[in-house]
C-alpha cells in the first residue's frame, strides 16, 4: 500500500525489511523518484522507463545527456535523473549535435514526438541522421499533437479526427502520414532505425531490446540511430487506456509496420 | 605580434579562436563567408570544434547546445541569417549560458542585397527574440576594433552567462587594414560547474527556458533585469572626439561613424566647432554618458545622427536628448555607404539650422560642397 505525503514521494508503509522478498523490480536509478504528469494510459510512462533501464544495464547513467523536446514529453528532464537541457520545438537533434560534438565521449540522445520530430523539426532530424550524428533518437509516435489538445501531425492516419482535422484527415488536403523509420533509413549516416510498438507486454519487450541496441550503436560510434514508438494519446484520441492499446494495434501497425528498417551490420548479431 | 593586413573577417574568426572559441556553429551567407571558411581549416586544425549546419536555425540551436555542454561558443551570420537565429537567441537568454554571434550587416528588408548597412541596430539591441531580454552588442569600426571586441565579447559572454552580439557592416568584414592579433589564449582546463558533462558523483544539471509557474518565471525575469542593470552599469563603451568646444555633435557607430569622423576632421580644419560621439556599445546604449554631454556643455546646439539605416539608433538619441537640442538624421540605405562630402554638408546644414552660418567655399582640402 502506498500514500502521497506532502513532498510527493511514494513511502511504502509496509515494512519491507522483515520480509522474506526478493527484490527483482524496482524504479531504475535513472529515473527520478516523482510522480509524471502523464495522463492515464499513457505510454510516455512506459518509454521513459525502457530508455532508463537501458541506461541502468549499460552503466552509462553518469556519462549520459538527455536533450528533451518540445510536446508532452518536455519535462522529460525531470523525470530522467541525468544531465538534461530542453531544446526548441523541433530543434533537439541541432542542440544534440552541439552537446555531442563538445563532447563525443558522452553518450546523447533525444527525446521527441512526431509533431516536434516530423513536423516542425523535419530539417534538423534528416540533417542529424544525414551527418551521421553519433547520437540516439527515442522518436514517439502517437498520431497527434498532445501538449497542444489533440490537433492532427504529419503522422495522424487517414481520415484521423483531430481538433484540427474534424473532417478527418483529408489526403488530398494534407498529405499522407510519414513514415520516420523507413524515411531515415535511406540516409547513409543513419546506423540503426527501426519501429516498435507499446501496445502490449511483448512488444514493450521487443521495444526495450531496440532501445538497447540503439545505445549499442552510439557506444560503437556507427552513427546515428532511432528507436520510432508507436505510442497512445487516450485523452485526445478520445478513448479509455485499454482502447487505445487496441487501437494501436488495428489501426496504427497497418499503417506504420513494424520492424527493422536500417541495422549496420555491425549490431546484425543483436537483433 | 606585429601587425599583418588583414581583412575584416578573417580578423574576427581568428580573434575568436584565440581568445579560447572552442566550437564554432555556422551557416554560408554573403557578407561573413570568409569568417565561416577561416574557422572550416583552422578550427579543424587546431582540434576544435567546427560544423557547417544546414541552416541558421540549426547553426544557432547547435550553438545553444554546445554552450550548454560548456564550450565557449560562437556563430556568425548575415542580417537575414541572424533574423532566422532569433528563435535560439530568446533560449539562450531564458537558459542563461554564454553565446557570441558576429553580424556582419547586410542591406534590408527581405533578400536585400550584400552590401554593407547598419540595418540590424533595432534587431538586435532591441528585439533579439521574444521575451524581456537584451544581448550585449559592440560595434567596432576598425579590423583593429573588431579582433579587440571579439575577445571582449567571449570574456563578456561568460562573466555574464549570456549572448554577446559583435555586429559589423559589410564594409569591416570586407576590407583588409593593418592591425594585430592577440596571443593565442590557452583553452580552459575544464567546462565550468553548471555545464552538461554527465552527471558524474553530482546531482543532475539541467538547462532550460521553461518555467510554467507564473511566479517563478517572474522570478527568472527579475533575475535577468537584475543581470541587465548590471551591465547597463557596467559594460557602457564609447568614444568621444573635438567635444570640448563643440556646438554640434556627430553621433554615429561603425562604418558611418568612421566616414563621419573623416567630415568631422575636415570642419574642424575649416574651425567650425564640431566634434563626434561613437557609441561603441550599443546595447547598454551610453545613455547617462550622452545625457551628461548635452548637460555639461551648454555650447552644443544640436546632434546630428549619422547611420547606414534610415535612423534606428536615432530613437535612442532622440529619447536621451532630444527634449533639450534638436537632432537632425542623416542615413543612407540599400547598402550605400555615405561618402564624407555628404555628411559635411549635412554637418554644415546643421550649423546653419540653429543660427551658425558656415562658410561655403571650396573646401581647403579640394572638396566642393554640394
Amino acid at each position: 500500500m502506498a500514500i502521497l505525503p506532502a513532498d510527493e514521494k511514494l513511502i511504502d508503509v509496509v515494512a519491507i525489511e522483515n520480509r522474506d522478498e526478493k527484490l527483482v523490480y524496482q524504479r531504475p536509478v535513472s529515473l527520478t523518484d516523482v510522480y509524471t504528469h502523464y495522463c492515464p494510459g499513457c505510454t510516455h510512462g512506459i518509454a521513459h522507463r525502457l530508455v532508463a533501464e537501458v541506461i541502468d544495464e549499460m552503466g552509462l547513467r553518469e556519462d549520459t545527456i538527455l536533450v528533451a523536446s518540445v510536446g508532452c514529453s518536455v519535462f522529460a528532464y525531470n523525470y530522467f535523473e541525468l544531465d538534461a537541457c530542453e531544446a526548441a520545438h523541433g530543434r533537439a537533434p541541432a542542440m544534440a549535435t552541439g552537446v555531442k560534438r563538445v563532447h563525443p565521449d558522452k553518450i546523447v540522445f533525444t527525446y521527441q514526438g512526431d509533431g516536434d520530430l516530423a513536423s516542425i523539426g523535419m530539417g534538423e532530424i534528416i540533417h542529424a541522421a544525414a551527418r551521421g550524428e553519433k547520437f540516439t533518437t527515442i522518436f514517439i509516435n502517437n498520431a497527434v499533437y498532445g501538449m497542444t489538445g489533440g490537433q492532427m501531425a504529419p503522422t495522424s492516419l487517414p481520415g484521423q479526427v483531430t481538433t484540427s482535422s474534424p473532417f478527418g484527415r483529408d489526403l488530398a488536403l494534407c498529405g499522407a502520414p510519414i513514415r520516420i523509420a523507413e524515411l531515415l533509413s535511406n540516409l547513409d549516416g543513419t546506423a540503426y532505425s527501426v519501429r516498435r510498438s507499446l501496445h502490449d507486454a511483448r512488444h514493450i519487450i521487443q521495444a526495450k531490446k531496440a532501445i538497447r541496441t540503439a545505445f549499442e550503436a552510439q557506444v560503437q560510434g556507427l552513427g546515428f540511430s532511432i528507436v520510432e514508438l508507436l505510442s497512445t494519446c487516450p485523452t485526445n484520441w478520445g478513448m479509455t487506456a485499454s482502447e487505445s492499446m487496441e487501437w494501436v494495434k488495428d489501426e496504427m501497425i497497418p499503417v506504420y509496420p513494424l520492424g527493422d528498417y536500417k541495422v549496420a551490420p555491425e549490431l546484425a548479431t543483436r537483433r | 605580434m606585429a601587425k599583418e593586413l588583414l581583412k575584416g573577417n578573417i580578423a574576427f574568426a581568428e580573434a575568436a579562436i584565440r581568445a579560447g572559441c572552442e566550437a564554432y556553429f555556422g551557416y554560408p551567407i554573403t557578407p561573413q563567408t570568409e569568417l565561416l571558411e577561416h574557422m572550416a581549416k583552422r578550427m579543424v586544425d587546431l582540434d576544435r570544434v567546427f560544423l557547417q549546419a544546414e541552416s541558421e536555425v540549426a547553426a544557432i540551436n547547435m550553438v545553444y547546445g554546445a554552450s550548454c555542454a560548456g564550450a565557449r561558443v560562437m556563430t556568425s551570420s548575415s542580417s537575414p541569417g541572424i533574423s532566422l537565429m532569433q528563435e535560439g537567441f530568446s533560449y539562450i537568454a531564458g537558459s542563461n549560458v554564454p553565446v557570441v554571434i558576429i553580424d556582419v550587416m547586410r542591406g534590408g528588408p527581405g533578400l536585400g542585397n550584400i552590401q554593407p548597412s547598419q540595418s540590424d541596430y533595432n534587431q538586435v539591441t532591441k528585439s533579439a527574440g521574444h521575451g524581456d531580454f537584451h544581448p550585449i552588442v559592440l560595434a567596432p569600426s576598425t579590423v583593429q576594433e573588431a579582433i579587440d571586441l571579439t575577445t571582449l565579447a567571449f570574456d563578456l559572454a561568460d562573466k555574464y552567462r549570456t549572448l554577446v552580439f559583435v555586429i559589423a557592416d559589410g564594409a569591416i568584414g570586407q576590407m583588409m587594414e593593418p592591425a594585430e592579433l592577440p596571443e593565442m589564449r590557452p583553452l580552459r582546463e575544464k567546462p565550468p560547474a553548471w555545464a552538461l558533462t554527465g552527471a558524474k558523483g553530482r546531482p543532475q544539471n539541467t538547462i532550460s527556458s521553461l518555467f510554467l509557474g507564473a511566479e517563478q518565471l517572474e522570478k527568472l525575469n527579475l533575475d535577468l533585469q537584475a543581470k541587465l542593470a548590471l551591465m547597463r552599469e557596467s559594460e557602457v563603451r564609447y568614444e568621444e572626439a573635438y567635444l570640448d568646444d563643440a556646438e554640434v555633435v556627430v553621433i554615429g557607430f561603425g562604418t558611418a561613424a568612421r566616414v563621419a569622423q573623416t567630415a568631422v576632421k575636415r570642419l574642424r580644419d575649416e574651425g567650425l566647432p564640431v566634434g563626434l560621439f561613437r557609441p561603441i556599445s550599443l546595447w547598454p546604449f551610453p545613455e547617462k554618458q550622452l545625457a551628461r554631454l548635452a548637460e555639461r556643455n551648454p555650447a552644443i546646439r544640436s546632434f546630428l545622427v549619422v547611420e547606414m539605416n534610415a535612423g534606428q539608433m536615432l530613437h535612442d538619441v532622440r529619447m536621451i536628448v532630444g527634449h533639450r537640442v534638436p537632432v537632425r538624421f542623416k542615413g543612407r540605405m540599400g547598402g550605400i555607404i555615405p561618402l564624407p562630402e555628404e555628411i559635411e554638408e549635412e554637418i554644415r546644414l546643421t550649423f546653419e539650422s540653429v543660427g551658425i552660418p558656415t562658410l561655403r567655399k571650396e573646401a581647403s582640402n579640394g572638396h566642393i560642397a554640394r
